[in-house]
């Protein structure tokens, strides 16, 4: 046995996996029932849900395209670009809230045209939540479409621009084929990373039971006075995210790895 | 041998992590402190520290319920002054607080950006529909003071949105994302202009007290720090933040 991989490795396990068996020890089993009937929590479980999914939905439609620009075109300022993109996974997701007011808030930038063009603003919307969910989220999924275009073959690609496709029909046919698998993996971890978030969403959307208040959002608040409330929540969160990941692995990513 | 060594240096960095957890602050005192005493509570930590030298006070400003939880959790602390008594009641209910005194009064006003763009003049005018209104949710103290004033008014208000904490209330009228919101007089104080405070009578039967208590096992500094904030020169720091006398 290599030791010197295996002890690290078991360590690491245990320190990602204790807390979450903190919270089962912890977990008030008897009252379990009855807080999970709550409409509270059914709600912030639906919208977290369909928000993550929207998020998701949305990082794939403008995330694919901006990964391809980064992998298989060259312009000047790309290395930047590309640092820049990376941006939402180092910035604390509350300061990316913030920014997010001062660009697409009431008085912000593009948000004060929203509303004096057409009366809308988002903040405190769910159109609000998926947006602060896509902004913290879309970097998981170009860095991994990234990654999976720069290691798939540019041969196949080439060979279908000699035979006279477009561009555009080598990328629907050949290149998104190959890096479906990479795509999917990105998409969840897209998707992971949205249903957990919280400082981005808290700050930009603000937080409304049924509107804005997400899962994350109820846990923290259940935190102020009820924590019992809050483990069940967690737990909550925690059984879905891992049944809905197991189940997409298994079906997708894990056949195709 | 290279082997070893790097195994070992593995195993001493856990080690390193694990000893981070518990610094000792016998030569100093933490201060746990509801976020709206933020401004006072570091101008009095220096006076503290002056008059006491060699000591060194350390805080921790945040959410007075948080701030409870990480107490009975254990957190190091000597002093815990909260935003209201319940949060203090956690804490005492533990078994881990001396006997709290009530040290200031905090009262709720109607924030609004400069240009009041909602035109608001009084509470009532929160419950048209066209105002948006941001609101402490009410598990935080001044969510449940603002409940209290609308339940005292017979006011129901739908806000846009139900802040984690008192700060953050503040900040959307800062922003201007909320035409008002409902937060504390010295909140008003402390933004300095970015907003502008309408008191509304309401408020008087929503009163916020302020408990502050030395906890188990704190060093003699803790006492000597209560007595700080309550003596004379003290309540002129609270006060002047716009704080009230119990």
């Amino acid at each position: 046995m290599p030791w010197l991989l295996v002890v690290p490795a078991v360590l690491g396990m245990a320190f990602l996996v204790l807390p979450l068996a903190g919270l089962l020890v912890r977990a008030p089993w008897s009252t379990l029932p009855w807080r999970l009937s709550e409409p509270q929590v059914l709600e912030a479980l639906r919208l977290s849900l369909v928000t993550a999914s929207m998020a998701t939905a949305v990082c794939l439609v403008l995330g694919v395209p901006l990964a391809w620009l980064l992998a298989r075109t060259d312009f000047p300022g790309r290395r930047l670009l590309r640092a820049l993109v990376t941006v939402p996974l180092v910035l604390p997701p509350v300061v990316g809230g913030v920014a997010l007011l001062l660009v697409l808030g009431r008085r912000g930038l593009i948000g004060q045209w929203l509303e004096s063009a057409f009366g809308f603003s988002l903040p405190f919307t769910t159109a609000g939540v998926v947006v602060a969910e896509a902004f913290v989220a879309m970097p998981f999924l170009v860095i991994a479409v990234e990654g999976a275009l720069r290691a798939a073959d540019v041969r196949y690609e080439e060979a279908a621009a000699t035979l006279g496709a477009s561009r555009f029909t080598v990328f629907r046919r050949v290149t998104l084929p190959l890096v479906a698998p990479g795509v999917l993996a990105g998409a969840v971890l897209c998707w992971a990373r949205a249903l957990g978030e919280f400082g981005a969403t808290i700050t930009f959307a603000g937080n409304f039971p049924g509107r804005t208040q997400t899962m994350p959002l109820a846990v923290y608040l259940a935190l102020e006075t009820e924590p019992e409330a809050a483990i069940v929540l967690s737990l909550v969160l925690l059984a879905v995210s891992v049944v809905i990941l197991v189940a997409l692995r298994d079906r997708w990513v894990g056949a195709a790895a | 041998m290279l082997k070893r060594l790097s195994l070992i240096a593995a195993v001493a960095s856990m080690f390193a992590v694990a000893a981070c957890g518990s610094s000792s602050t016998e030569s100093g005192l933490t201060v746990f402190a509801a976020a709206s005493l933020t401004e006072t509570f570091t101008e009095l930590g220096k006076r503290f520290e002056a008059a006491h030298p060699g000591t060194k006070v350390t805080f921790n400003f945040g959410s007075s319920s948080t701030l409870a939880q990480q107490i009975v959790q254990g957190a190091p602390a000597g002093v815990f002054a909260a935003a209201s008594p319940a949060t203090m009641k956690t804490v005492a209910d533990a078994g881990l607080a001396g006997t709290p005194t009530v040290f200031v009064q905090n009262k709720l006003e109607i924030a609004v950006p400069p240009d009041n763009p909602a035109e608001v003049e009084n509470l009532k005018d929160l419950t048209d529909p066209r105002v948006k209104v941001a609101l402490c949710a009410e598990q935080v103290p001044c969510g449940a003071a603002a409940a209290k004033a609308l339940g005292a008014a017979g006011l129901t208000v739908t806000p846009v949105t139900l802040e984690q904490d008192v700060k953050a209330t503040l900040t959307k009228v800062e922003l201007g994302e909320v035409d008002a919101a409902l937060v504390y007089k010295t909140d008003v104080i402390a933004s300095g202009g970015k907003v502008t405070g309408i008191p509304f009578p309401e408020a008087d039967q929503a009163v916020n007290d302020y408990p502050i208590a030395t906890l188990k096992d704190a060093p003699d500094l803790a006492r000597r720090f209560v007595e700080l904030v309550l003596s004379q020169q003290g309540r002129d720091v609270l006060t002047k933040a716009g704080f009230e006398a119990p």
